[in-house]
């Protein structure tokens, strides 16, 4: 273990609230396991996810600013969000506050008018939930710890589509070995191979899974999300990993509606990559919340071994 | 909803389904040309996008593929279509990997995989067609009515 990251704030998210509790416990659980502290943010606030960026995207960067803003004061220098949405919004505040005078602006008001200390760029670097484990533990030090091998299950990786995009906001991306990478993003690929599992080759592993049609249009989601599953079906995978609270819950989400309304089935199982490795460790399924999925991965696990 | 003289939507589906079901030997006795096909499928489902936003396809190549070119033409002020960049990328990739070699064993899986590339592609183009006419609905993308939205910034909060 590097040292690095031992100790992180942690900002969850809305999402990792509701839908994506089992993201959250698995998250704490997987920390906890390895020996790695998360502290949540205190009277954290929401990202702005999509919304407020549609209404007013210098809104959504004070909001963003606020919750670095809380991370300094409580003395951290990184805050670790495992929602690629909430990643993306801190990530893109950081680069709105490095570069645009006007958000600046805007965010030193709406701070003075809240009556909190206004968040400069660079005090406080934001990573995923994937950063922390990667660089926390690495592949070694994970490969060390498995007690219950993934040995023998198929992934299919899937980081949507935020996780990369755009890659301006991620300067620390590309920077060759050792990196992550923007157009084949691999970190979550090398920490499950560490614990055991058979990555499969699988091209629609950034594809957009239509996850803001959702309530829109809700048959494009359904028609994207059907073809991420197949597609990850034809590659050989037993399991989709996930690293993103949105993405699982459509993935799962619209497999059930795929097989409602257009009649298909699929059975491939979709699990948080913070869930596959908690039971590498050795955690229960249960500690890991695969009960609070929608897709129900228990036999799957039971054959396996897992859980 | 494609300009006439282009596929529609309806046919590059049917024929994106035609090479997912085509038997293993089918693919293979024109391997290359069923990779070509998905690349020019690619090509005219871009093609539809930027033209319905007004703009002539451009013929250029970037990194030897126009596919790539019409990609970046068609996220031109418009960020959220970057959400396809990658799925063209793995277009070419499966284009390649068939044409390097067209008689590899795997071939009929490698063109299905590209043919479900090519689908990805289609229904995501599709979806940013259909809804509010070229409107954005990308969540990591500009906002909504952006004119409207910096019109309004934050002088009311």
């Amino acid at each position: 273990m590097s040292g690095k990251y031992k100790q992180v704030a942690y900002y969850p998210g809305c999402a990792l609230e509701g839908t994506g509790h089992a993201y959250n416990r698995s998250t704490r659980e997987l920390g906890k396991a390895l020996g790695l502290d998360v502290v949540e943010l205190k009277n954290w606030n929401c990202c702005g996810a999509m919304e407020v960026k549609n209404v007013d995207p210098k809104l959504q960067t004070y909001l963003s600013a606020r919750n670095l803003s809380i991370a300094e004061a409580m003395g951290f220098d990184t805050v670790m969000a495992p929602c690629n949405g909430c990643y993306h919004n801190l990530k893109k505040a950081e680069y709105d506050l490095s570069h645009d005078a006007a958000s600046r602006e805007v965010t030193g008001r709406l701070s003075r008018k809240a009556g909190h200390k206004t968040y400069e760029a660079g005090k406080v670097t934001t990573i995923h939930a994937l950063d922390w484990i990667k660089d926390a533990i690495g592949e070694d030090g994970l490969r060390a710890r498995v007690k219950n091998s993934l040995n023998g299950l198929k992934v299919a990786n899937y980081y949507g589509c935020m996780y990369t995009r755009p890659r301006h906001i991620f300067p620390e991306k590309d920077k060759g070995p050792g990196s992550e990478s923007t157009s084949k993003p691999h970190f979550m690929d090398d920490l499950l191979a560490a614990a055991g599992a058979e990555n499969v080759e699988f091209p629609l592993k950034t594809a957009c899974c239509g996850g803001a049609h959702t309530l829109s249009d809700s048959d494009t989601s359904t028609k994207l999300v059907l073809n991420i599953l197949t597609t990850a079906e034809a590659c050989g995978a037993d399991v989709i990993a996930t690293e993103c609270p949105t993405c699982h819950t459509g993935l799962e989400m619209h497999q059930v509606r795929a097989e409602k309304v257009l009649g298909r089935k699929t059975s491939i199982k979709i699990l948080y990559f913070t869930q596959l490795l908690g039971m590498a460790l050795g955690l229960s399924a249960r500690k890991v919340g695969v009960q609070e999925n929608l897709s129900d991965s228990s036999d799957l696990l039971r054959a396996r071994g897992l859980g | 909803m494609v300009p006439a003289g282009m596929k529609d939507f309806d046919e590059i589906g049917a024929r994106i389904d035609a090479i997912l079901v085509a038997s293993n030997g089918a693919l293979a006795a024109a391997a290359a040309a069923h990779a070509d096909e998905l690349l020019s499928l690619g090509e005219a489902i871009l093609e539809a996008w930027v033209a319905a936003r007004g703009e002539a396809p451009t013929d250029i190549k970037v990194e030897g593929f126009r596919l790539l070119a019409l990609q970046r033409q068609g996220a031109h002020g418009e960020p959220s279509f970057n959400a396809c960049r990658e799925t063209c990328r793995e277009l070419v990739y499966h284009h390649n990997l068939v044409r390097i070699d067209a008689a590899h064993a795997d071939v009929g899986r490698r063109l299905r995989l590209g043919a479900m590339v090519a689908r990805h592609l289609m229904l995501f183009v599709g979806g940013k067609l259909e809804v509010a006419g070229l409107g954005e609905f990308c969540c990591s993308a500009k906002p909504l009515r952006l004119q409207e939205a910096r019109a309004q910034t934050t002088e009311t909060v």
